[in-house]
C-alpha cells in the first residue's frame, strides 16, 4: 500500500490541485474511491465542473451543491469494490454566493437588495477569485457539518495555482482594502473630498455617476455582511493550515504542467501548508525510454529487407507488403515515443525530489468515464 | 484569417494557445503583414515564446514586421485619458490612476474595456495589417470579447458608453475580425471549444474563424495494417528472436501511440459533426491541423516549427506591397 492510501486514511480534507487539463477532476474522484475501498465510513467528492460524461458515471445529473450517493449497485455493477460510501457534489458557484448572502445578510431587507441589485450576479463572478473561494468554503461548510469522514475537493481551474491558497486572504483583504472604503463612502460627501474630487470628475464624465452609483450601493450593501465574511473567511484560511488538511497535486510530465506543479509544491512547503503527495498522471511506461527497446527498434528497422517479413507474413497468413509497412512503421515512429519517456523519465526525478510521495498512473486506454474506469485508477493510486 | 484585421485566439488552458498566436503572427509577419500580437493575460508566456525578457504595454519588435506587447489595464487608461479626455499629465492629478484601477476591479466591463479599446484603437487606426491577441483562456474570453455590450448595457451616460459602438463596429464585422479556437484532441479542450463556439454566436457578435487542432498525431497504420499488428503477440517469440527482447516493449510503443491517436481522432469527429450539424455560418468553420511536433518546451523553437506547420496549412498569399499600409 502506498502513502497515499495512508494519507487517504488519517486525513479529513483533501485538496486536488494542479494546473488545468491534466485530469485533476478524474483523480479527485477516483482517491474518493480509493479511500472507501480501503475502509468503511462516508467520502464526499467535491467536483467543479466535470466532463459530462463522467458526470453521468457518477451520478451527477443535475448541478446543485446538494450531495449525492453513488450507488452501492453500480459500483457492484462496475466490479469495483467499495467498503465505504462514496459521495459526490458538484460546486455551483452561483448558488454558493446565494447561500453566502442568505447566512451573512443582517436582515431580510439587505438580503433582498443584495440578491437584487443589477449588478449583483457580474460582480460576485468576477471579483478576488470567487471560485476558489467558494470551492474552500463548500469545504469548510461540509466539513462543519460532520457528515462525512473524508471530504476531498477537485478545485477550479485558475489561471494561477497559487489563487486557491491566496483565495481567503483576499476575501479578507478585500473586506480592509481601501477599495470598498472608497466606494461606501456616501457619494455625495464623496464629491466635497479634496483628495478625492479630481478622480470623481473624471471617473463621472467617463463611467458617467449612474453607473457608479450603481457599483457604490452594491457595495455599500456588502459592507453590512463584512463582519460575518471576515470572520468565515479566516476560519476558511485556517483550513489550509489544518493538520487534518493535505493537498494532492495532480500534472502529467509534460513541461508545462510539471514546473506548475513544481511551483504549486515549493509554494505549499514554504507556507507550511501539508503537500501530502503528487500524482503524474497519464505517464507512459518507462521501459520505453531504456536501451533495450531503442536496440530492438533500430535492430527492426535494419531487418525489413530480412527474411523476418517473410516468416511473420507466413506463420500469420498475411500479406508480406502489408506486414513489411506495418513493422516499418512501429520502428521508424518508436523513437518519438522512446523521446516523450526519456522526458517524462527526467521530469519525474525532478517531482520525486520534492515530494514526500510521488504516485505514476499511467496512461489508460481512452478516457475514464465509467465507475469500472474509476475503480481502476483508484487502484493505481493505492498501490502506487 | 491573416487577411482580417483583428483575430482573437483562445482555447482552453494547456492546449497552446500562445504558442499558435505567436506562430499565427509570425507566418502574417512573414508574408508582408505588419503584425502585433498581444498577451492578454500577463503571464509572460508570449515574452517566453520569441525569448526576448519581459515584454511591455509599448510594442516590441521582435522580428522584422511583427511587434509584441503584453497588455496592462492602467497604461491603456493613461493612454485613453490622455487621447480621449485630454488629461496630458496623469502624474499631476494624483493617485487618480491607481484608484481608478481600484474601481476598474470591482467594476463589471470595465477591465476588459480598456483591453478591447485598446486594441481597437490599433485596428481603428490601422497602425498594423493584423493584429494577433493572445487572448483570455475559453473561459474568459466571452466576457473579453462581450465587453462593450455588457458597457453599452449597464452604463446609461458618459464617454465609455459613446465609445462602444465603434469598438462593436470592428468586432462584429466578420471581415475584420475573427476568432481562432485551439484545441487539442482530447475530450476536455474539445468540450470546451463546442461550447465556447456555441456562446460565441450566442453572446457576442464575434464570429469564429477557424479551430486550430494543435499536437494531433498522424495516423499510424491501415486497416489491413492494423489487424497485423493487432496479432503480433502470435509471432512475439519470432520478433525478440529477431531484434532482441525489446520487441514487446516496441510493439507496445506502437499501439499505445494508436489507442492515443484514436482516442484524440474520435474527439476531433465530436467536433466535426458538431460544427456541421451547427448552423450554415458555422459550417463553413475550417478545422486547421497542426501536427504533434515532439518538441521539448514552449519557446522559439516550437514557434518556428508551428509557423512551419500553420503555413503548409494557411498557403497565405504574399501580401501586395501597394496594400501595406504604413506606420503613422
Amino acid at each position: 500500500m502506498s502513502d497515499l492510501d495512508n494519507l487517504l486514511a488519517s486525513r479529513e480534507m483533501i485538496l486536488v490541485a494542479g494546473s488545468g487539463g491534466v485530469g485533476k477532476t478524474t483523480i479527485a474522484a477516483a482517491l474518493g474511491i480509493a479511500a472507501a475501498a480501503r475502509q468503511k465510513g462516508r467520502v464526499l467528492v467535491l467536483t467543479v465542473d466535470p466532463a459530462r460524461r463522467l458526470a453521468t458515471a457518477l451520478g451527477l445529473d443535475e448541478f446543485g451543491n446538494a450531495p449525492v450517493r453513488i450507488d452501492p449497485a453500480a459500483f457492484a455493477e462496475a466490479g469495483v469494490k467499495v467498503r465505504g460510501e462514496v459521495w459526490v457534489a458538484m460546486l455551483d458557484t452561483k448558488a454558493g454566493w446565494d447561500e453566502l448572502i442568505i447566512r451573512h445578510a443582517p436582515d431580510d431587507e439587505i438580503r433582498d437588495a443584495v440578491l437584487a441589485n443589477p449588478l449583483y450576479e457580474n460582480i460576485t463572478s468576477r471579483f478576488v477569485h470567487s471560485h476558489e473561494y467558494l470551492a474552500m468554503e463548500q469545504l469548510h461548510d461540509l466539513h462543519a457539518r460532520g457528515d462525512f469522514d473524508l471530504v476531498i475537493v477537485d478545485t477550479p481551474p485558475s489561471r494561477n495555482a497559487l489563487s486557491i491558497l491566496d483565495a481567503p486572504g483576499r476575501m479578507v483583504e478585500f473586506f480592509g482594502s481601501r477599495l470598498l472604503r472608497w466606494l461606501t463612502v456616501p457619494y455625495r460627501s464623496r464629491l466635497f473630498t479634496v483628495a478625492s474630487k479630481p478622480f470623481y470628475q473624471v471617473a463621472d464624465r467617463v463611467l458617467g455617476s449612474r453607473f457608479l452609483q450603481d457599483v457604490a450601493d452594491f457595495f455599500v450593501l456588502f459592507q453590512a455582511m463584512e463582519s460575518g465574511f471576515v470572520r468565515r473567511a479566516r476560519e476558511v484560511e485556517a483550513l489550509l493550515v489544518d493538520p487534518r488538511t493535505a493537498f494532492v497535486v495532480v500534472t502529467t510530465l509534460e513541461t508545462a504542467p510539471s514546473y506548475e506543479a513544481r511551483f504549486l509544491a515549493r509554494s505549499l512547503i514554504e507556507r507550511q501548508m501539508c503537500l501530502g503527495a503528487v500524482v503524474a498522471n497519464r505517464v507512459l511506461p518507462e521501459e520505453l525510454a531504456g536501451a533495450a527497446a531503442a536496440d530492438s527498434a533500430a535492430a527492426l528497422l535494419d531487418q525489413m529487407a530480412d527474411p523476418l517479413a517473410d516468416a511473420i507474413a507466413d506463420e500469420l497468413d498475411a500479406p508480406v507488403k502489408q506486414v513489411r509497412s506495418a513493422l516499418t512503421q512501429i520502428a521508424s515512429r518508436f523513437d518519438d515515443v522512446a523521446l516523450v519517456a526519456a522526458r517524462e523519465s527526467d521530469r519525474r526525478s525532478e517531482l520525486a525530489a520534492m515530494a514526500p510521495t510521488l504516485v505514476s498512473v499511467p496512461w489508460l486506454d481512452g478516457d475514464i468515464h465509467d465507475l469500472a474506469g474509476l475503480g481502476r485508477l483508484a487502484g493505481y493510486l493505492r498501490n502506487g | 484569417m491573416l487577411d482580417l484585421d483583428l483575430l482573437w485566439v483562445t482555447g482552453k488552458g494547456g492546449v497552446g494557445k500562445t504558442t499558435v498566436a505567436a506562430a499565427i503572427a509570425d507566418v502574417a509577419a512573414r508574408h508582408g503583414r505588419r503584425t502585433l500580437v498581444c498577451e492578454m493575460d500577463a503571464k509572460g508566456a508570449l515574452a517566453n515564446a520569441f525569448d526576448v525578457g519581459a515584454l511591455e504595454f509599448e510594442p516590441t519588435e521582435v522580428a522584422p514586421n511583427l511587434h509584441a506587447m503584453a497588455m496592462n489595464t492602467e497604461d491603456s487608461l493613461r493612454e485613453y485619458l490622455r487621447l480621449f479626455v485630454r488629461i496630458p499629465f496623469l502624474g499631476r492629478i494624483g493617485p487618480l490612476a491607481s484608484t481608478f484601477d481600484f474601481v476598474a476591479d470591482a467594476a463589471p466591463g470595465v477591465k476588459e474595456i480598456l483591453g478591447v479599446g485598446k486594441l481597437c484603437w490599433e485596428v481603428r487606426e490601422r497602425n498594423y495589417d493584423l493584429v494577433v491577441v493572445d487572448a483570455e483562456a475559453s473561459g474568459h474570453i466571452v466576457s473579453q470579447i462581450g465587453a462593450p455590450r455588457v458597457i453599452a448595457d449597464l452604463v446609461q451616460v458618459g464617454l465609455v458608453r459613446d465609445q462602444t459602438q465603434w469598438m462593436l463596429d470592428i468586432l462584429d464585422d466578420p471581415a475584420r475580425t475573427g476568432v481562432a479556437v485551439v484545441t487539442t484532441p482530447e475530450e476536455m479542450p474539445v468540450t470546451e471549444t463546442i461550447e465556447l463556439l456555441a456562446r460565441l454566436r450566442a453572446e457576442t457578435g464575434a464570429h469564429a474563424s477557424a479551430v486550430i487542432a494543435n499536437r494531433v498525431l498522424p495516423a499510424m497504420f491501415n486497416r489491413r495494417e492494423q489487424a497485423i499488428v493487432d496479432r503480433l503477440d502470435e509471432v512475439m517469440p519470432l520478433l525478440i528472436d529477431a531484434v532482441g527482447p525489446g520487441a514487446r516493449t516496441v510493439v507496445d510503443a506502437a499501439r499505445l501511440t494508436e489507442s492515443r491517436r484514436s482516442t484524440g481522432a474520435a474527439h476531433l469527429d465530436r467536433l466535426r459533426a458538431w460544427i456541421e450539424g451547427a448552423d450554415t455560418v458555422s459550417q463553413q468553420l475550417p478545422i486547421i491541423t497542426v501536427p504533434e511536433l515532439f518538441a521539448r518546451a514552449a519557446g522559439p523553437r516550437v514557434v518556428s516549427l508551428v509557423a512551419d506547420a500553420l503555413t503548409d496549412e494557411l498557403d497565405p498569399e504574399p501580401m501586395p506591397k501597394h496594400a501595406t499600409r504604413t506606420a503613422p
